[in-house]
């Protein structure tokens, strides 16, 4: 029998045997997960079976499978997913109708009329990516594009601040208090926000092809946000089925990247109106096939005097509203009082 | 970068041939293609076409920055730190330092509630040299409803700095000698000044852009819904960049008009709500908003409403000396409302739950 020729113990072949692998080819095949289970070992001892089984292909051990290259079982995906921390807003409402935060390997579209916190909450996210996971984080880099100008240094600097006080107060109360921890200052938070402005929609196309390509070689990046997405491809676009092209190129490219390097991509976007039902609505900008393209769509908007979060858009969580507020230490719960004298 | 020709970017010789043999000359030609349409049109693989766009899209992709290092630079190179101080200490405080270069400030407003008492103010303080605060440059003032007035900007400036305008006689005229006015008739006009505007950014000399007012130069032209190009686009994106590129200021003026029942500014999701309000038509005419639309109001990164009811509210008056604050600490108020106006003019007083506030 061929497996008697692997060297590995006779346990093991025997395991081998009677769960019904008798030949080699049928091993080429698995992850070495499924073997594991099914043999009832250890994944480090099912790895080293299938590194001594001789196959035609590298083992992919994110569990190819040998009929459709690239292919993944639904079940190997779901112990991917539960292992994948997000991204906290710092807003515990927000947080929670997101089923903890923003999701790595996902595209995140966040639309909504001008000043309602856009750009607060992707400088917010920005800072909050570097933070340890413990708190919320991915202890990672953001690279942080911005097509408008809107980016303010100073405004970083303060949510950075914000960030690196609660930090210290909580570590103050808790046990865990590990080394290098509350050694970040604020200033090195922005040292961990890689930042490029793009100044016309041939930039923007440029560096979403050139990412793949950054973020090899600058790993550490955990998080990129486009701020916005929208504005080049606004104005002067007279051909929109070319634009159309074009954007569902860039989201795809963008997709990708989120999977492939296991990254969260968060897409800031405008809004317009749409003529629909006999009157005017808001609605995210781009147009209809663009709202296809991202995996999963926030609408901030006004609801009286405060700012909420709604879920228009996702595979798995449900359509819900968050209220949240933009204060001087960035985006924080609402707190239910809103007749605030001035923060500075 | 985008018109960058493709001859200059080191792809391998067959494949630029090719591409010129096509007409993709520039880096805008070659991206704004999918990859399946070059192939076609290259008649090459996709392997030999993904490569091309990568390396084109390297040579093309702006440099990056780390958030420190912008920040550092600012502070040594730019004057006050890329911000101009407006000299209302509570307003300069919340703007970390001032009105921010390099973006579109917009002061939005009712009729005769100072803005353009606001613009001639800023217009004086950076032509003031920068012992006394200000950015020691010309200024570019487009005065398109006829409003400017430099007797009034002297005025200003004698009140103000009495020190400057007295001691030194000359004083007047080289403040006044710097800024430079322009009066366009029509949008076409305009667009022509802004080209040779660029001109004078680039080469350093002026250091303020003040545009007043934005919203009339569509005035009617530009209707709510009706067309899907905005007739300002272009003029849009031009400002940002090339404030962008000079690091300078712009400062625009916009108008108000009254909400119609157009402007529901809802979402669809929120559809429940909407038939209250419509039946509540009352509120509308007592509603102002900013003219321009949404597409501007997305492209400005600095909203000051001159009104008694704005996000961070600061009481002021309107003195020989410019604008000065009743006090220093401003009133935060939130809601939608921080887009809506509600003073009718200047003779109006306001009350609400928690404060008083009146124009005097």
């Amino acid at each position: 029998m061929e497996v008697g020729r692997l060297p590995i113990s006779a346990a093991l072949k025997g395991k081998l045997v009677s769960a019904g692998y008798t030949s080699l080819s049928l091993l080429s095949s698995l992850s070495p997960s499924h073997l594991a289970r099914d043999l009832n070992i250890s994944e480090n001892e099912a790895l080293d079976i299938l590194n001594h089984a001789p196959h035609d292909g590298r083992i992919d051990t994110s569990g190819g499978h040998h009929i459709i290259s690239g292919a993944q079982t639904a079940w190997d995906m779901l112990h991917e997913e539960e292992l994948l921390t997000r991204i906290t807003t710092s807003s515990v409402d927000i947080d929670n109708i997101l089923g903890g935060g923003i999701s790595c390997r996902e595209v995140t579209e966040i639309g909504g009329v001008p000043g309602i916190g856009k750009t607060q909450l992707g400088i917010q996210l920005a800072v909050n990516v570097q933070l340890p996971v413990h708190c919320g984080g991915l202890g990672g880099k953001a690279i942080y594009i911005d097509t408008e100008g809107s980016f303010m240094v100073e405004r970083v600097l303060q949510i950075a601040e914000a960030c690196w006080d609660d930090m210290l107060a909580n570590n103050a109360i808790s046990q865990n208090v590990h080394a290098g921890q509350v050694g970040m200052q604020p200033k090195d938070f922005l040292e961990n926000i890689l930042y490029f402005r793009v100044c016309s929609y041939t930039e923007q196309i440029a560096l979403i092809n050139y990412l793949d390509k950054f973020i090899s070689e600058h790993r550490d990046v955990k998080i990129v946000v486009v701020d916005s997405i929208t504005f080049h491809f606004r104005q002067d676009f007279e051909d929109m089925a070319l634009r159309t092209r074009l954007l569902s190129g860039m989201a795809l490219k963008l997709m990708k990247l989120a999977k492939k390097f296991c990254l969260a991509v968060v897409l800031l976007n405008q809004v317009t109106t749409k003529y629909a039902e006999g009157s005017f609505h808001l609605t995210l900008a781009l147009g209809d096939s663009w709202s296809h393209a991202c995996t999963n769509r926030i609408i901030l908007y006004w609801n009286g005097n405060e700012r909420y979060a709604y879920i228009d858009k996702s595979p798995s969580l449900r359509s819900a509203s968050a209220p949240y507020a933009v204060t001087a230490r960035g985006i924080r719960n609402n707190v239910s009082n809103c007749k605030r004298i001035k923060l500075m | 970068m985008a018109s960058r020709p493709i001859s200059e970017m080191g792809l391998p010789k067959s494949i630029a041939n090719v591409f010129a043999a096509r007409s993709i000359k520039t880096a805008k030609d070659a991206l704004s293609l999918t990859e399946f349409d070059l192939m076609e049109l290259a008649d090459m693989g996709l392997a030999e076409v993904t490569s091309a766009l990568a390396h084109i899209s390297e040579r093309v992709s702006p440099p990056y920055q780390t958030a420190l290092s912008l920040l550092e630079q600012r502070i040594q190179n730019e004057q006050l730190a890329g911000h101009l101080p407006t000299g209302l200490k509570g307003l300069d405080e919340a703007l970390f330092g001032g009105i921010p270069f390099g973006v579109i400030t917009e002061l939005v407003g009712p009729a005769g509630i100072g803005k353009t008492q606001f613009c001639l103010k800023l217009s004086l303080l950076a032509s003031l040299p920068t012992r006394h605060g200000g950015l020691d440059a010309q200024v570019i003032y487009i005065d398109v409803e006829s409003k400017f007035s430099s007797k009034r900007l002297i005025e200003i400036g004698a009140q103000s700095f009495p020190e400057i305008f007295y001691t030194r006689g000359m004083a007047q005229e080289q403040m006044a000698g710097r800024i430079l006015v322009l009066r366009p008739a029509s949008l076409a006009e305009f667009t022509e000044s802004l080209q040779q505007i660029k001109l004078l950014l680039l080469e350093r000399r002026v250091k303020l852009l003040v545009i007043d007012s934005m919203a009339a130069l569509t005035s009617g032209e530009f209707e709510h819904g009706a067309s899907k190009i905005n007739p300002l686009g272009w003029h849009i994106s031009f400002l940002k960049s090339v404030g962008e590129l000079s690091r300078i200021p712009i400062v625009v003026t916009n108008q108000v008009r009254s909400q119609s029942s157009d402007d529901t500014w809802r979402y669809n999701f929120q559809v429940g709500t909407r038939h209250r309000d419509l039946e509540d038509t009352s509120k509308y005419d007592s509603q102002l908003i900013a003219a321009l639309g949404i597409h501007w109001a997305h492209a400005v990164t600095i909203r000051l409403i001159l009104e008694t009811i704005s996000a961070l509210a600061f009481p002021f008056s309107i003195t020989s000396s410019g604008i000065s604050l009743l006090n220093d600490d401003g009133i935060e108020v939130v809601g939608q409302e921080i887009s809506t106006i509600h003073c009718d003019g200047h003779s109006e007083i306001i009350h609400s739950d928690t404060l008083q506030f009146h124009r005097q």
